[in-house]
C-alpha cells in the first residue's frame, strides 16, 4: 500500500509507517517514555529526509504527550505554575533550536548534525541506562535492598536568586534553573524533534527535588506545549512538517501504546530498562555506521 | 493515465493540421502559418520556392500528472512545410525536438571524508539551471549538424552551460561542479538525449517521443523543434507546455510552503485530536 508524503516528497508504504508508529508506541507504553528519540532514527533508516523526520517528530510528540497529559490533568498531578515557568524557558529554547536547525539546513550540515546529535545522545543515555539497570539487577540477585538515592535537601541550585514558591511541588526555588532546564528541553525539541522527557524527568527529581507524584504530569504538560510551539514554528520557518507522515505515526503510536502498557505491567522494571538500553545503543550504532559508509554519490543537488 | 488520454485527440488534431498544410504547400500559395519564426520570409517568396519551415502542435498545453506518476513518452507531432521533392528523396531532413524544463537556481554539494565520516564539505550555487532537458532526434546528433552549429543554437545536453551565482568562482571549480551536475541530471533521466526518437511518418509529417521521467519538474516547459537539412539549420518552432500535479498531496505541499503558520496550526490540531481520540477509545486512566 503506497502513499505519497507531500513534504518529504517520497512514496512510502503505508503499512510500514503504521507499523513503525505502532512499534514505537508499544515501546513508549512499555517503558513509559515518549519514544520521539526512536522515531526519528527509524524514519532516517526508512530514507525519510532527516530534516522532515525531526520536524514531523515534534508534531507526533504533540499527539502522544497530549494524550497522557490529559490523564494527569484529570488526576491533578500537574504543577501548573512550575510547568508554565518550564514552558517559558522551553519556548525560548525551541525558538533557538529551530533557528539553529534552519541555519544548519542552509549550510547543508543539518542531516549530519542530526545524526551526530542522535548518536551522542542515544549512546550516552543508552549506556547510562544499561549500567544502572545491570547494577540494579545484580543488587537484586545478591538480595540487597534497592539503593535509595536521596541527595542532601539543599544543593547549589537552592542558593540562586529569584526564588519562587510552587505550592503543589512544595518547593521554594530560584526560577533560573527551571527556565534553564525548560530551555534545554526546548532546544532538543527544535533541533532533534524529541519531547525530552528522558532528560526532564531525572532533572526534575534529582536537581530540583520535585516530588515524584507531580514529576511526570508536569513534564508532560511542558512537553505538550513545547511540541505544539515547535511544530508551528518549524512549519512557519522551515516548512518541513509532513502532516500525512505525522498522522500515520500518531495513529500507529496511539494503538501501539495501549498494548505496551499492558505488557509492561507484567514485566519487571530492571529487565525492561536493560532491554530498552540495549535497543537504544543498537540504534545509535546503526546511525553512526551510516555516517562512515561511502554514499551512492558524493554530489547532491538541492533544487 | 490522464496524459495518455490527452495524446489520442492530439494526434488527430495535429494530423489534420498537417494535411491542410501539405495541401496548402501543393497549391503553391501557402499563407504564412501563424508560427514564431527566427527569420523574416524571403522577399522573393512569390514565384521562387517558399521557405522550408517546421511546425509543431500540442492538443493541450497542460499536462496533469498524478502523484504515482512513473514517467511517460510525450508524443509531439509536427510537420515540415514546403518540403523540396529532392530533399525528401535523399532523406535530407533532420528534426530535433527538445522539451526544456523551467530554469531555477540550485545548489550542488560535494561530500568529502572528514575523520572518516562523509560530510558536505563544498558546494556551489548556480543561477537559472534548466531543471530538465529532454531531447529527441531523427539520428545521432553528430550526424545531423556540427558542434559549432549546436553551440550557436545552444542545442543538446553537451551545450548546457551553467552560470554560477558568484561570477568570481574559479573556472576549474565551475567546470567540475557543472560536470557533476550534468551527470546527476542524466542519471535521474532529467537530461536525456533520445537518439532516433523522432520518426517521419510521411514525407513531411513527423512524430517525436520524449522520454518524460517520473520526477519531471512542475511548471512551464518549452517544447522546441529544430529543422536541419544536410547539416544546415533551417527553421525553429516552439510552444509552451505547463506541467502540473493537481492532487490533494500537491495541494497540501503548496499549503505547507505558502501558508506555513496555518499549516502548522492544523498539524497541531490533528495531533491533539488524534491523542484525545486515542484516549477516548482506549480509556487508559
Amino acid at each position: 500500500m503506497g502513499i505519497y508524503l507531500p513534504v518529504a516528497e517520497i512514496s512510502v508504504n503505508l503499512l510500514v509507517l503504521l507499523a513503525m508508529g505502532g512499534a514505537v508506541g508499544f515501546l513508549s507504553g512499555l517503558f513509559g517514555v515518549g519514544g520521539g528519540f526512536l522515531i526519528t532514527p527509524l524514519l532516517i533508516f526508512y530514507n525519510i529526509p532527516p530534516a522532515v523526520a525531526v520536524a514531523t517528530g515534534a508534531n507526533q510528540v504533540v499527539a502522544s504527550s497530549f494524550s497522557s497529559a490529559l490523564s494527569h490533568f484529570k488526576r491533578a498531578t500537574i504543577d501548573v505554575p512550575l510547568g508554565l515557568v518550564l514552558l517559558a524557558g522551553g519556548m525560548a529554547g525551541s525558538a533557538i533550536g529551530v533557528f539553529i536547525y534552519g541555519w544548519l539546513k542552509a549550510r547543508g550540515q543539518l542531516d549530519l548534525a542530526i545524526s551526530l546529535l542522535y548518536v551522542v545522545f542515544l549512546g550516552v543515555v543508552g549506556s547510562l541506562m544499561l549500567v544502572e539497570s545491570v547494577q540494579a539487577l545484580w543488587r537484586k540477585r545478591a538480595g540487597r535492598p534497592p539503593e535509595l538515592r536521596r541527595g542532601g535537601q539543599h544543593n547549589w541550585i537552592h542558593k540562586l536568586p529569584w526564588k519562587m514558591r510552587f505550592r503543589r511541588s512544595k518547593l521554594y526555588v530560584s526560577i533560573l534553573p527551571v527556565l534553564g532546564l525548560g530551555a534545554a528541553i526546548g532546544l532538543l525539541a527544535g533541533v532533534m524533534g524529541v519531547g525530552g522527557g528522558f532528560i526532564m524527568v531525572p532533572a526534575l527529581i534529582y536537581l530540583l527535588k520535585v516530588p515524584t507524584n507531580v514529576v511526570i504530569g508536569t513534564s508532560l504538560f511542558q512537553i505538550t506545549f513545547v511540541a505544539i510551539f515547535t511544530t508551528i514554528i518549524q512549519a512557519t520557518t522551515n516548512q518541513t512538517v509532513d502532516i500525512i507522515l505525522g498522522l500515520l505515526l500518531m495513529i500507529g503510536g496511539v494503538i501501539g501504546a495501549q498494548y505496551g502498557v499492558k505488557v509492561g505491567q507484567r514485566l519487571q522494571g530492571e529487565e525492561l530498562r536493560a532491554m530498552l538500553a540495549v535497543l537504544i545503543i543498537v540504534v545509535a550504532l546503526r546511525l553512526a555506521f551510516n555516517l562512515f559508509v561511502t554514499p551512492d554519490g558524493i554530489f547532491t543537488v538541492i533544487d | 493515465m490522464r496524459c495518455l488520454r490527452a495524446i489520442a485527440p492530439l494526434s488527430v488534431v495535429a494530423l489534420g493540421g498537417a494535411l491542410m498544410l501539405m495541401q496548402a504547400a501543393q497549391a503553391q500559395e501557402a499563407p504564412e502559418p501563424a508560427v514564431a519564426q527566427a527569420d523574416p520570409p524571403a522577399a522573393d517568396a512569390g514565384e521562387a520556392s517558399p521557405r522550408e519551415e517546421i511546425t509543431i502542435g500540442l492538443s493541450s498545453d497542460v499536462i496533469e500528472i498524478a502523484t504515482d506518476f512513473t514517467g511517460m513518452d510525450l508524443t509531439i507531432f509536427g510537420s515540415v512545410n514546403n518540403p523540396r521533392a529532392d530533399s525528401i528523396a535523399t532523406g535530407g531532413y533532420d528534426v530535433i525536438v527538445v522539451l526544456e524544463g523551467p530554469p531555477r537556481p540550485l545548489i550542488i554539494r560535494e561530500k568529502k571524508r572528514v575523520l572518516g565520516m562523509w560530510v558536505n564539505a563544498d558546494s556551489m550555487s548556480f543561477d537559472d539551471v534548466q531543471r530538465s532537458y529532454v531531447l529527441a532526434s531523427t539520428g545521432a546528433l553528430q550526424d545531423i549538424a556540427t558542434d559549432e552549429l549546436y553551440r550557436q543554437l545552444a542545442l543538446g545536453v553537451d551545450q548546457r552551460f551553467f552560470a554560477p551565482a558568484n561570477p568570481r568562482e574559479a573556472s576549474w571549480r565551475v567546470e567540475a561542479f557543472s560536470a557533476a551536475l550534468k551527470e546527476l541530471k542524466e542519471r535521474d533521466g532529467l537530461y536525456h538525449e533520445g537518439t532516433g526518437d523522432v520518426r517521419f511518418l510521411s514525407q513531411s509529417l513527423f512524430k517525436a517521443s520524449l522520454a518524460i521521467p517520473s520526477n519531471i519538474p512542475l511548471g512551464t516547459h518549452r517544447a522546441r523543434a529544430f529543422l536541419f537539412k544536410n547539416g544546415m539549420f533551417l527553421d525553429e518552432d516552439s510552444t509552451g507546455l505547463y506541467v502540473t500535479k493537481d492532487s490533494f498531496e500537491q495541494w497540501l505541499f503548496r499549503q505547507s510552503q505558502q501558508n506555513g503558520f496555518l499549516y502548522g496550526l492544523v498539524a497541531v490540531l490533528i495531533a491533539m485530536l488524534t491523542g484525545w481520540l486515542g484516549r477516548l477509545m482506549f480509556r487508559r486512566d
